[in-house]
């Protein structure tokens, strides 16, 4: 096969040769000292033989021609629903590496860090005043951290009611992550029957709520973007039975300056700063996942916390209630800063203008494609819009068709087959930074597949035909794994 | 507001397409009761010059190098970051890109990955590595949880209590409500080490794990091939958790010392201390613990044409797919910063590593000498160690806080996190720091002698 030289790169290891240096430390200002007076020679390792060896500039050539590879929301339209791929400001990455921000200690005494802690400070009344929740704790790494310690949370009130209770509700239609997270905790997952759209019924869930039941796990809007209608008598429905309500938070883009999950009622709920707030996904994290919770969880929450005394702010561990910690020191600190730079960019009204136009773009996408695609669900859709497959099935064309043919039109795929609610699952989440043009050149290209699911379904099957490789075999790399480079390849 | 594109034409056109009269109209069938309240009340947004005004006068207040000197690790270690690092990581393809569902158009991500997992892999010296997790902490605590899976019918870890206190606690935060598992602490000898005879004294058939830091929270070295050898031989799984991961560019790798999982924060790898986070966990294991692993994993294949491409793979131990019944809840990782980290590690490479921790000992070893030797203070222990130190000061607190008048923060106060450890104070030196400010701080503690 004829090497393509800007689309196969090969694996850095690849481009290695001994005695070759990309680094230089810094000037070594000690006298001479021998290594083995500090450290035994049987305490040290063997070389690191298989490190590459490479230049400073084969590095920077390796890996831009490795980022040119990736679609990214700073390239196209990113539409993966459940995920809010909005714009992620410039400004955030600048402020972000502001050396009194990035070079200090998270150990440093907290008369050197009043800046960090008045913004954690400021970050967490912004959360809470957005969400109508009345406390805040940053830590969490991650949404599903988030998730795991509003459970923790959960669970911690009920064991000082006596005890932990036993099941956590939840919605077929949930993310994975719920009853994984609910799990984690020690608890038994109910799926909760759901009526149309995937809606919870307050009187279905009353039907299942006994004094057994810790919490309910709620995503609202849901998963098939969709607000809960009956969220409120949902939430009192639990409550009635000492029951708590955990809210996935994921889709808090649908609701700023809408509706409030602390009104709801709520008693947790995770941010996920990397959808709403704007910080960039990475391929894969870091994001951020705070939980904001209602006064009965206060108690509980991680330490330590900031606490303001009179002008001054420190960190406390003084709440014996608290779970403890969830991950080291204070949380992902640099993706908070650009959270909040987000928020004071924002505002009041960019946060809500946020949400307004997120759900304008989802409505308008769900209107340009009804005709060729079916909808989900007929009720009006908050932040995305879901489609399922069931206008094309009959043509033997997969969802997953689709997805890679729309790789080939250049934009990324839609979240596909989730939820599982919905057969074949389309979920589409445009976001509130995407301009009518790019929203139409993406609706003109599902139209246009849809054409083409008429006239010529296996360039469908085919796809993607324009990408830097084909369509991968999934399948042989989870059959035969092959998961790190080697200088001989194992025999299997 | 300059990140959202709507003009009032583009409004009014895409209302009439919906066929709603106003935006209001697209949120009317919310509960009046919540809309009529969920105004928020905050200021209104800033320019990008204020917002940058704004954050400048945070960042000015806080205290960094060169203004004031930390000799601090204890979980994040002040390292030199190549401009190359950054660079790359800032490259948005790389920065705004998501999870690679779809590897066709994510190969850049894809890939890194997979050199990612090789190096950490080829560093721990073990079979397998994952994509990363959140912190060296929650690594640690998944570690535990996965020994748990292996040996379900054992009830009990015993974990040193050298290990990093804050890693302790996560650990217990996780393990809470995890029926059937209880925590052990296993105390540290004289030198700062396990101590052998108290941790085989627990050792027994009930037992599913044993962890230790490596090095500990003191810096010191572990005997980890002793210890290793004691819990296999109870059939318990060993666990090493690195909370300065460059350790391992000169100590032996843990899979020469007979470790089954070995976790660390990668934080050292080319990711600035960031007031704690983000930074990323590293986490490996061997090959036949593959299936029970926590997080994600890149793995070759070919595609159509039988090109070389990299896929997400095994991923039906994920909450995802399995739910409830996956092996852990996480999700997405750490992913830029561990593209950081490989970056990092190329660069340094093969020479770089190793000449850099053989720095890193030399450095820190010089300052622990001038304390010991010039200003006649007591090392607390006496094995080996990395990069930090022990050393017992009289009236630690309040000469700690007279430093920090200088400008110097003379480490951890031990006691804060040991009570046992009275007057003792925990010292970090790297790279960074200057053979002036080294002496310095030996100045200024003999002032103290």
């Amino acid at each position: 096969m004829k090497k393509r030289t800007l689309l196969d790169e090969s694996l850095i290891f690849e481009r290695s040769s001994p005695g070759r240096v990309g680094y230089s430390l810094p000037e070594d200002d000690l006298p001479e000292r021998q290594l083995l007076q500090d450290v035994p020679v049987d305490l040290c390792r063997t070389a690191l033989a298989d490190f590459p060896e490479v230049s400073e500039g084969e590095i920077v050539r390796h890996f831009t021609r490795l980022s040119q590879w990736n679609l990214s929301a700073a390239t196209t339209l990113y539409p993966l629903g459940s995920c809010t791929m909005k714009y992620n400001p410039i400004v955030n990455e600048l402020v972000a590496r502001f050396a009194g921000l990035a070079q200090l200690h998270p150990l440093v005494p907290d008369e050197f860090a009043q800046g960090a802690l008045a913004l954690l400070y400021d970050l967490q009344h912004r959360l809470a005043e957005v969400s109508g929740m009345d406390a805040i704790s940053l830590q969490p790494a991650a949404g599903a951290q988030g998730e795991l310690t509003g459970m923790k949370l959960i669970r911690a009130h009920h064991v000082e009611q006596g005890r932990p209770r036993k099941k956590v509700l939840i919605p077929g239609s949930a993310h994975g992550t719920n009853p994984a997270s609910a799990a984690l905790c020690g608890y038994t997952v109910t799926e909760v029957p759901t009526g149309v759209g995937g809606m919870l019924e307050a009187a279905t869930v009353a039907k299942h709520v006994d004094d057994e039941v810790a919490a309910l796990m709620v995503t609202n809007p849901n998963t098939l973007g969709l607000f809960e209608r009956e969220i409120v008598q949902t939430c009192e429905v639990l409550h009635a039975r000492g029951a708590l309500v955990y809210m996935d938070g994921a889709n808090l883009n649908a609701l700023m300056g809408v509706a409030k999950p602390g009104h709801m009622g709520a008693d947790v709920i995770q941010f996920n700063l990397h959808k709403t707030f704007s910080t960039p996904h990475g391929g894969g994290g870091p994001g951020a996942g705070p939980v904001g919770v209602k006064k009965i969880l206060e108690p509980y929450l991680p330490n330590p916390r900031v606490v303001k005394e009179r002008g001054q702010y420190r960190w406390s561990n003084d709440f014996p209630r608290s779970i403890g910690k969830v991950r080291s020191f204070y949380g992902n600190f640099g993706i908070l800063v650009r959270a909040y730079a987000y928020i004071l960019a924002m505002g009041s009204d960019g946060l809500t203008q946020a949400t307004h136009m997120a759900v304008l773009n989802a409505n308008y996408l769900r209107k340009r494609l009804e005709h060729e695609f079916t909808i989900a669900e007929a009720t009006p859709c908050m932040h995305e819009c879901v489609f399922s497959d069931r206008s094309f099935t009959h043509s033997g064309v997969k969802t997953l068709d689709i997805a890679k043919r729309l790789l080939d039109y250049g934009f990324y795929a839609p979240t596909i087959y989730f939820p599982l609610v919905v057969s074949g699952a389309l979920m589409i989440e445009p976001t509130e930074t995407e301009s009518k043009e790019a929203l139409d050149e993406f609706a003109d290209a599902l139209l246009a597949i849809a054409q083409e699911i008429k006239d010529n379904p296996d360039t469908l099957k085919n796809a993607p035909l324009l990408t830097p490789v084909s369509r991968l075999d999934e399948t042989r790399a989870a059959r035969h794994p092959v998961l790190r480079w080697r200088k001989e390849p194992m025999k299997n | 507001m300059r990140y959202i594109p709507h003009t009032d034409s583009d409004i009014a056109f895409m209302l009439a397409t919906i066929g709603a009269g106003s935006v209001a109209d697209l949120f009317a069938h919310l509960p009046e009761a919540l809309r009529s309240q969920a105004a928020i009340d905050l200021p209104l947004g800033l320019s990008e010059a204020g917002v940058r005004s704004r954050l400048t006068e945070l960042a000015a207040t806080n205290r960094v190098s060169p203004e004031t000197v930390a000799f601090l690790g204890a979980g994040a270690y002040p390292h030199f970051v190549p401009v190359v690092v950054d660079q790359i990581i800032q490259r948005s393809e790389f920065a705004t890109a998501y999870t690679p569902y779809q590897p066709e158009v994510s190969q850049g991500t894809l890939q890194t990955i997979f050199e990612f997992q090789s190096l950490v892999a080829m560093l721990f010296g073990l079979d397998v590595a994952n994509a990363s997790m959140y912190d060296g902490a929650s690594a640690t605590a998944e570690a535990v949880l996965m020994t748990k899976r292996l040996l379900p019918q054992r009830t009990t870890v015993l974990v040193a209590r050298s290990l990093h206190p804050q890693y302790r606690q996560v650990i217990q935060t996780y393990l809470d409500g995890v029926s059937g598992l209880q925590i052990v602490e296993i105390p540290w000898g004289a030198d700062g080490r396990v101590d052998l005879s108290q941790l085989s004294r627990h050792l027994d058939n009930t037992v599913c794990g044993v962890l230790v830091g490596y090095p500990n929270v003191f810096g010191v070295v572990e005997d980890v091939a002793a210890i290793s050898e004691a819990a296999h031989k109870a059939g318990a799984l060993m666990a090493t958790s690195t909370a300065e991961a460059l350790a391992l560019g000169l100590l032996k790798s843990p899979g020469e010392l007979d470790v089954d999982i070995a976790v660390a924060e990668g934080q050292s790898f080319g990711i600035p201390v960031s007031y704690g986070g983000p930074g990323v966990g590293l986490f490996a294991c061997r090959e036949r613990f593959l299936r029970s692993m926590p997080g994600r994993l890149a793995g070759e294949t070919v595609d159509h044409d039988g090109r070389r491409g990299f896929v997400l793979t095994l991923s039906t131990r994920e909450q995802h797919i399995r739910r409830e019944k996956a092996t852990s809840n996480i999700c997405t990782n750490q992913g830029l910063c561990s593209l950081a980290a490989t970056v990092y590690l190329c660069l340094m490479g093969k020479q770089g590593l190793r000449e850099l921790a053989e720095r890193n000992v030399k450095k820190s070893h010089y300052a622990c000498d001038l304390l010991t030797q010039t200003a006649n203070y007591q090392q607390q222990f006496s094995a080996p160690f990395f990069n930090e130190f022990v050393v017992n000061v009289p009236n630690a607190r309040a000469t700690w806080q007279r430093l920090q008048g200088q400008g110097i923060v003379a480490g951890v106060v031990l006691e804060d996190w040991y009570p046992e450890l009275k007057d003792c104070l925990l010292l970090c030196v790297t790279e960074m720091h200057t053979r002036g400010e080294i002496e310095q701080l030996a100045d200024e503690l003999k002032r103290n002698a």
